[in-house]
C-alpha cells in the first residue's frame, strides 16, 4: 500500500498547484475605465516615418493628431491642426497650423513642428521606411539621392514663414496632396524627439488624444486619457493597455475567458464559431486592403505581346464566390476593380470595372490562355509566404478552380516560401518565375493610392516592374487635375488600362475583424482596420 | 576533477565555435535580413544599402561572423532591428523561460520520479498498467493539443487559471504551462525510473540490504533509488537545454514572452542578431548543463572518479 500512498501525495501536490495558479486568475481591466486590447510587437522603433506596419500604427494613431485625419467612419480627409491648406497651382500650398495645440509635454505645436519633423524623415542617414513619402517635395534627391551620399539635410521645398505658417513647393502637380497628410509619417514631432531621441522612444510623446504611462518593449503598452487634449475627438474611456500576443489564438481564447477586452483579428479557425462565442459582439467591416496576384514582368516569358490574354483567361477561371465564401466565410469580399469599396464611389471605387473579366466564366478562360499562346512553360507556379494568414488554403482552392477551368490537372501549383522575409527578398531580388501573392494596404484613403505605388513605372512597391506609357501619363494627367471629380475619372481611365492589360489580377477584398467582451460598447473599426479606441466606452 | 572539469571547458571552445558557426550560416542562408526588416514594403535601393552598411551585412560573411564572434566576446550581442540591444531583450526572455525550466523540471522530478519508483516497486499490478497507459498517451498526444486542451479547458471552461500568462510570469502562472511543457519528459523519467528501480530491485545489494534487517523506506532511498537515477540525471539534464531551446510552441500557445517567443520573431523577421544571440546562449547552457550532469554521476556513485 506504501506505493499507492505515494501516487496519493503526488495527486494531491498537482490538485495543490493549480489551485495556488487558479489564485493568479481575476478580472480583466486594471482600472476603471480602462480596456484592454490585443497587440502585435510593433517591428520598429515607434517613430512615425518609420512605422509602416499596422501594428505600430495603432500606437501612433492613438497619440499623434497630424495636419489632416481620416474620418474613422466615411475615410474622408478633414482638417484636424490644419486652419486651411490654400494652393494656387496644386504645385505650391501655403500650410496653416490651427492655434491652440500642444503636444501632452506642454509645447506648442507649431509650423516648425511639422518642417523638422517632415526633414528628419526624408533624411536618409535617419533610415526612415516612408521617407518615399517625403518624395514628392523638392528636394528629396538631394536629401535622398538613389545613390551615393546625401547633400543636403533639409528639403529645399519646406519653408517655415511664420510661428504657424510653412510653404510647401512639389517637385510636380499633385493636386490631392493635401489630403495625403493624414498618414501618419506626416505627423508632427516635439523637440524633445530631436534632443532626447533615445528616451523619447522608450516612451514617445504626441499630441494625439492618449498619452504613454508606461511602455515595456515586448510585453505591453499602457496608454492612458489625456485630460488636456485640446481635439474633440478625446478619449471616451479612460485608456488602453495594448497587451502584446505572438498568436492571435491566445488572444481570442483569453477574450472567450474574460481576460482580454478586444481583439481586432479574429484567427481564419475560429472564424466559424465567432459568431456564437461572441454573441454578436463581432465586427466585420471593410478594410483598405486588396490582394491580387501579381506578375513578373522582368521575366520576357511573362511580358510578351498577347499574354495579356492568359492572364485575362487565369483571371477568369478563378472562383472568387465560392473561395471567399467557403475559406474566408465571408470576411473577403470577391474584387472587381483594382481599389477597394471603402473609398467611396466619390473616392474612385468602381464596382464591376473589372466587368467580365473578373467574373467566373471557364469555359472563355480556356479559351483565351489558348488564343494567348497557352500557359508560359506550360504552367503557372503561384508563389506563396507559407508563415502567416492562411495563404496555403487559398492558393491551393484557386489553383483547384484553375487546373478545373483549363480541364488540366498539372496547370496551376502552388510555390510557398518558408518564411514571409524570404518571400519579400525573392521578390526583391526578382526571382520570381510566375504569379506571386501581392496584398496592398493602403496609407490613406485615396485612389491614386492603389494605383501609383504598384503600377507606375518604377514606382516603390511595382514588385512586378509592370510598365505602360499610357497608364503613366494617365496618373500623372490625374494628379496635375485640381478638380476632384475631373481627377478621380482619370485616375479610373489609368485603372482601365490595368484591367485591359491585366497588369494584376484583383483577388478580394479583405476585411478588418473584431471581437470585444460586455464591458465595451462603440466598437468599430476604421478604414484601416484598426479599431477607433477613442470613441470606445467602457462598462 | 580539477584538471577533469578544466579539460572539459577547453573541449568546450571547438564545440562553441563550431555550433556558433553553423547557426550563423544557417541564418544568412535564409534569405538577405533587409528584406525581412523593411516588411510587406521594400525599402527603397538607398535605404536598404544604407542599413546593410550600418548592420555590416555588405562585408563578406567570414568577416561578419568574425566581427560578430569579436563582439561576443566583450558581452556585446549587437542590436535587434526594433533599436533594442540584444543583450536587452535576453534580459528580459531568459529570466522568464529559467522560471517555466525550473517548473517543468521540478515537475519532472518530483512526480515522474514518484511515479518510476511506484511502478518500477509494483512492477504488473494494476498501478503499474494504469500508469504505464497514462506515459503513453502522454507520449503520443503533441504538446500543443495537451496545451490547447489544458489553456480550454482550465481558462475558459472551468475558469480555474488564467489563459494567458502575464508579462510578470510568475511561478504560479508557470504552473500550467510548465506541466505542458514537462509532460512528455515526465513520462520518459516515470518510464527510465521504473525499467532501472525494477532491473535493481532484484540485485544482490539490495538484497543483501534487506536481508540485514534495514528498514523498507532506507532501502529504497539509499541503496536502490541512489543507484537506479544515474541514467535519469543524465536524461533530465540534457533536458534542461532542450526544455529551454524547445518551448517555443508551449510559450507560443500561453503567451509567455520567453526565449522560444524572442527566437520565433527573430525567424520569422529574419532578425540575425537576435536568432545568433539567443541560440549562442543555448548553446553554452547546453554545454554547461552536460558538464553538470557528468559531475553529478560522481556524486551519485562514489566508484566514478575522474582525474
Amino acid at each position: 500500500m506504501r506505493g499507492a500512498r505515494h501516487a496519493g501525495w503526488a495527486a494531491a501536490a498537482a490538485a495543490g498547484a493549480l489551485a495556488a495558479a487558479a489564485c493568479g486568475g481575476g478580472a480583466a481591466g486594471p482600472g476603471p475605465g480602462v480596456l484592454s486590447s490585443s497587440w502585435g510587437d510593433p517591428q520598429n522603433p515607434l517613430e512615425p516615418s518609420n512605422t509602416n506596419e499596422v501594428q505600430g500604427g495603432k500606437v501612433l494613431d492613438m497619440i499623434f493628431r497630424g495636419l489632416k485625419r481620416y474620418n474613422p467612419r466615411t475615410g474622408a480627409a478633414e482638417n484636424m491642426l490644419a486652419e486651411r491648406i490654400e494652393t494656387p497651382d496644386s504645385r505650391n500650398f501655403t500650410i496653416t497650423v490651427k492655434d491652440g495645440w500642444t503636444f501632452s509635454n506642454g509645447e506648442a505645436v507649431t509650423a516648425r513642428s511639422f518642417v523638422d519633423a517632415w526633414n528628419y524623415g526624408a533624411s536618409l542617414k535617419n533610415n526612415q521606411k516612408n521617407a518615399y513619402f517625403f518624395g514628392y517635395i523638392q528636394g528629396y534627391d538631394k536629401v535622398h539621392p538613389e545613390t551615393g551620399a546625401q547633400t543636403a539635410d533639409t528639403l529645399s521645398g519646406l519653408r517655415v514663414t511664420g510661428p504657424r505658417t510653412f510653404t510647401v513647393r512639389l517637385n510636380q502637380k499633385f493636386s490631392t496632396f493635401p489630403d495625403t497628410l493624414g498618414y501618419v509619417a506626416f505627423s508632427p514631432l516635439p523637440r524633445a524627439f530631436f534632443d532626447h531621441h533615445t528616451d523619447w522612444v522608450k516612451k514617445p510623446v504626441g499630441n494625439g488624444p492618449y498619452l504613454v504611462r508606461s511602455y515595456t518593449r515586448g510585453f505591453q503598452m499602457s496608454l492612458r486619457k489625456w485630460e488636456g487634449y485640446p481635439g474633440a475627438d478625446r478619449a471616451r474611456n479612460n485608456g488602453v493597455d495594448l497587451k502584446v500576443y505572438t498568436d492571435t489564438n491566445t488572444a481570442y481564447t483569453d477574450l472567450l475567458a474574460g481576460n482580454l477586452d478586444l481583439v481586432d483579428d479574429v484567427p481564419a479557425p475560429q472564424l466559424k464559431f465567432v459568431k456564437a462565442d461572441l454573441d454578436g459582439r463581432y465586427i466585420n467591416a471593410p478594410a483598405g486592403i486588396i490582394q491580387t496576384l501579381a506578375f513578373p514582368y522582368y521575366d520576357p516569358r511573362w511580358d510578351k505581346p498577347g499574354l495579356e490574354k492568359v492572364r485575362t483567361g487565369l483571371s477568369m477561371a478563378i472562383n472568387r464566390d465560392q473561395i471567399t465564401d467557403t475559406i474566408f466565410h465571408r470576411t473577403r469580399t470577391p474584387a472587381s476593380d483594382w481599389t477597394s469599396p471603402v473609398l467611396g464611389t466619390d473616392g474612385g471605387f468602381k464596382a464591376g470595372l473589372c466587368g467580365a473579366a473578373c467574373t467566373y466564366d471557364p469555359g472563355r478562360a480556356k479559351k483565351l490562355v489558348q488564343e494567348g499562346g497557352g500557359l508560359p512553360g506550360g504552367q503557372v507556379r503561384i508563389t506563396y509566404n507559407a508563415d502567416t494568414g492562411s495563404h496555403r488554403e487559398w492558393v491551393d482552392a484557386l489553383c483547384n478552380s484553375i487546373n478545373n477551368a483549363l480541364g488540366n490537372d498539372k496547370a496551376c501549383v502552388g510555390n510557398p516560401v518558408g518564411t514571409f522575409a524570404d518571400f519579400r527578398n525573392q521578390i526583391g531580388q526578382h526571382k520570381m518565375q510566375g504569379p506571386f501573392r501581392a496584398g496592398w494596404q493602403m496609407d490613406y484613403p485615396l485612389i491614386q493610392n492603389f494605383l501609383q505605388p504598384l503600377y507606375y513605372t518604377n514606382a516603390s512597391s511595382n514588385d512586378g516592374k509592370w510598365s505602360n506609357k499610357g497608364f503613366d501619363k494617365l496618373i500623372d494627367r490625374a494628379n496635375a487635375e485640381s478638380d476632384r471629380v475631373r481627377a478621380v475619372r482619370l485616375f479610373q481611365q489609368a485603372e482601365a488600362v490595368v484591367r485591359d492589360n491585366m497588369a494584376a489580377i484583383p483577388l478580394w477584398y479583405q476585411n478588418g475583424s473584431a471581437g470585444y467582451t460586455q464591458r465595451l460598447s462603440h466598437v468599430a473599426l476604421n478604414p484601416f482596420s484598426v479599431p477607433v479606441y477613442n470613441e470606445i466606452r467602457v462598462g | 576533477m580539477g584538471r577533469y572539469v578544466a579539460r572539459r571547458l577547453l573541449q568546450m571552445i571547438p564545440v562553441f565555435v563550431g555550433a556558433t558557426l553553423l547557426i550563423f550560416l544557417m541564418v544568412n542562408v535564409m534569405g538577405d535580413p533587409i528584406a525581412g526588416l523593411c516588411g510587406e514594403r521594400s525599402c527603397d535601393p538607398a535605404t536598404a544599402a544604407q542599413l546593410r552598411r550600418e548592420f555590416g551585412l555588405d562585408k563578406p560573411l567570414w568577416q561578419q561572423y568574425a566581427t560578430y564572434m569579436g563582439n561576443v566576446f566583450t558581452g556585446d550581442f549587437g542590436t535587434a532591428f526594433n533599436g533594442q540591444k540584444v543583450t536587452e531583450l535576453m534580459a528580459t526572455a531568459f529570466p522568464v523561460t529559467i522560471r517555466l525550466t525550473v517548473v517543468a523540471i521540478l515537475f519532472e522530478i518530483v512526480i515522474g520520479i514518484v511515479l518510476g519508483v511506484v511502478t518500477g516497486l509494483r512492477r504488473g499490478r494494476p498501478v503499474d498498467t494504469g500508469v504505464l497507459l497514462l506515459t503513453l498517451v502522454v507520449i503520443s498526444v503533441p504538446t500543443f493539443v495537451t496545451g490547447l486542451l489544458l489553456q480550454l479547458l482550465l481558462g475558459v471552461q472551468w475558469d480555474w487559471i488564467r489563459p494567458s500568462v502575464s508579462p510578470d510570469a510568475t511561478f504560479g502562472e508557470l504552473i500550467v504551462p510548465g506541466l505542458v511543457l514537462a509532460s512528455v519528459s515526465l513520462a520518459y523519467v516515470t518510464r527510465l525510473t521504473r525499467t532501472t528501480i525494477a532491473e535493481n530491485k532484484r540485485s544482490d545489494y539490495v538484497r543483501t540490504a534487506l536481508a540485514k534487517g534495514l528498514p523498507r523506506r532506507r532501502v529504497i532511498t539509499r541503496h536502490l533509488l541512489r543507484n537506479s537515477l544515474i541514467p535519469v540525471v543524465t536524461f533530465i539534464g540534457t533536458d534542461i537545454g532542450a526544455l529551454m531551446g524547445g518551448a517555443i510552441v508551449t510559450e507560443r500557445i500561453f503567451n509567455i514572452h520567453g526565449v522560444g517567443y524572442q527566437l520565433y520573431q527573430g525567424i520569422l523577421r529574419h532578425n540575425t542578431q537576435t536568432v545568433v544571440g539567443f541560440v549562442t546562449v543555448l548553446v553554452l547552457v547546453f554545454l554547461v548543463a552536460n558538464l553538470l550532469v557528468d559531475l553529478l554521476y560522481a556524486v551519485l556513485d562514489p566508484r566514478i572518479r575522474y582525474a
